[in-house]
């Protein structure tokens, strides 16, 4: 069969919703879209512990202390369904971090903030989670089998993370003025990089229009803001905080709420790097994994000899 | 349930603490390495160990709560409590050090956490037997898992061997602990609601020995190392207070708020 032959059955099968699967054949522009876009998303993930992971240590009761850790846990297995999802595309998982630390891969900006202070918990797990789920429910249809089903796994368990968000953000706001702030304050801190999340503007963004065609993406960056700002602003209400936006508000022809436009010279700088945290962030990843080289050797070295002295028993 | 009377009650207050605190204190070092770990497989597996650890020390908060009454939770006695009454074993509260460093501390603990645990089934005290009895599952795993890493470190690689080693020097001293009873204990014993802790010592050192020897590393001679004490009556290392003001820090600065 002819390359274009093979690209209308790949297409074909796309179009009719079959999911394409690892031994399928596929265009390599798909695959090299799909391995960026699962590897920025497993990174995504990894870097994620970060900030949270930076309040693990003092979260003020033992019930919230354990709720956190479990939520940064389940990033971390986010992190390797995804790895393993990248890798049944061919690149190997010390390659994809590889790529992560060598400044190669991108991960999402959002991380690039820092948690000043526990309310930033609540609204990280309310807003951040809350973007991250949008986008996750739609690649539940995406149309890579082992993405689609990696994304199923996950979505249960960010729902749990929003609600356990707005549950810290809620008992804040009905709690003394100055935690009533400290929610506020947070809230002002994160809305604007949380729709930030979804990208550029549709028509700005490179890949969009091929990741549609091949159903990788199913709704584009701007109807998933939308998306986003129509139910924060309702869940917002039950906190009685308001968000940062004078624009805001609702617009009864086009049956959503408008909003104000985003800093794009900020967003851009911090992909580029200049976020507050960028530096710190991937320079505790580059840490762990070169402090931990030692003992990935030692678990290598054990294992070999392992399988020497087996070996050897059977000879 | 076992009734206590009044001087008997501190006691058994002051045994659960005690129980609580090495349980939490080692959860709070452990969690130092979630999204730091040295391979995201074991990173879980250590958040894994700090959850199942603070759900005991909850769970024996929890019933010390219940016996003191008044306005007492398991988050007051976490979080108003100063290092001076804080009845933790020093070892747990030490500085995470290397990977090395967290595995050899946790393999000590658990095996005698295991032991311990094992001996309070039978105690007089129902809830208490029942905790141990439900935390023994998870203990079991910790001490699995905490096993294979020593042997994996030991006998891995040449720096592997050396970080091990190491490791054993700086900790070794601080194993004695776990068997010098405190009153509380002694207590607790008296009323048969724990171990003659003493009598746990040569079962933890014939599975530390063994696992020690299959890890390749040379077992520190019995008897012939000071031991380092204090913690079990709330004299601590200079590390515990920088480790309560981290983690109490919210409760202390907003007295009386609710989060
Ligand atoms: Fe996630
Ligand atoms: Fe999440």
């Amino acid at each position: 069969m002819s390359v274009q032959e093979l690209e209308q059955l790949f297409q074909a099968k796309v179009d009719q919703e079959i999911k394409i699967e690892p031994k399928d054949w596929m265009p390599d522009a798909y695959r090299k879209t799909l391995v960026r876009q699962i590897s920025q998303h497993a990174h995504s993930e990894i870097v994620g512990m970060l900030p949270e992971g930076n309040w693990i240590s003092r979260a003020p009761t033992l019930k919230r202390k354990a709720i956190l850790l479990a939520k940064v846990q389940d990033e971390a297995g986010h992190g390797l369904y995804l790895y393993s999802a990248v890798e049944t595309l061919g690149t190997t998982r010390n390659q994809t971090i590889e790529d992560l630390h060598s400044g190669k891969a991108k991960y999402s900006s959002i991380f690039n903030y820092p948690t000043l202070t526990w309310a930033d918990i609540g609204a990280v797990g309310w807003l951040v989670d809350g973007a991250a789920i949008l986008n996750q429910v739609m690649l539940c249809r995406t149309s890579y089998g082992p993405y689609a089903r990696a994304m199923v796994r996950i979505c249960k368990e960010e729902s749990f993370h929003q609600r356990q968000g707005f549950d810290i953000l809620l008992q804040l706001s009905q709690g003394t003025p100055e935690q009533k702030a400290m929610c506020q304050d947070a809230i002002n801190r994160w809305w604007w990089p949380s729709l930030m999340m979804f990208g550029p503007k549709d028509g700005e963004s490179t890949h969009s229009d091929q990741s549609m065609t091949w159903k990788i993406k199913r709704k584009s960056n701007d109807e998933l803001r939308q998306q986003f700002v129509d139910m924060i602003v309702e869940q917002a209400k039950i906190l009685h905080m308001t968000l940062p936006d004078p624009e805001l508000k609702w617009n009864e022809a086009r049956g959503h709420y408008d909003f104000g436009e985003i800093d794009w010279v900020e967003f851009w700088n911090v992909v580029k790097g200049n976020g507050p945290c960028n530096k710190e962030r991937l320079q505790a990843r580059r840490d762990a994994w070169e402090e931990g080289a030692w003992v990935r050797e030692a678990a290598a070295a054990h294992a070999a000899k392992r399988k020497d002295r087996q070996a050897q028993q059977v000879a | 349930m076992y009734e206590p009377d009044n001087d008997d009650a501190a006691s058994l207050i002051h045994y659960l603490l005690y129980l609580g605190d090495n349980a939490l204190v080692l959860s709070q070092r452990n969690s130092a390495w979630c999204g730091h770990g040295p391979v995201l497989e074991q990173d879980i597996a250590i958040t894994n160990i700090s959850l199942d650890l603070i759900g005991q020390a909850r769970s024996f908060y929890q019933y010390a709560a219940s016996l003191e009454g008044k306005e007492v939770t398991e988050d007051t006695l976490a979080y108003l409590r100063g290092e001076r009454a804080y009845y933790n074993c020093l070892l747990l509260e030490l500085p995470n050090g290397d990977w090395g460093h967290t595995i050899l501390r946790q393999f000590f603990f658990s095996v005698f956490q295991q032991q311990l645990y094992k001996q309070l089934l039978p105690s007089k005290d129902s809830t208490i037997a029942a905790i141990a009895e439900k935390s023994l599952k998870e203990v079991a795993y910790h001490v699995r898992w905490s096993s294979e890493w020593v042997i994996r470190l030991g006998d891995g690689t040449e720096e592997s061997q050396a970080r091990m080693e190491k490791a054993l020097v700086a900790l070794w001293a601080y194993t004695g602990e776990f068997f010098q009873p405190a009153e509380y204990e002694l207590a607790a014993a008296r009323e048969g609601i724990g171990p003659v802790v003493a009598a746990l010592q040569p079962g933890w050192w014939q599975q530390v020995q063994e696992v020690l020897a299959e890890a390749t590393l040379q077992a520190p001679e019995q008897g012939k190392t000071w031991m380092q004490t204090g913690g079990k009556t709330g004299r601590h290392t200079e590390h515990m207070g920088y480790l309560l003001a981290e983690m109490q820090y919210l409760q202390r600065a907003y007295p009386g708020a609710t989060w």
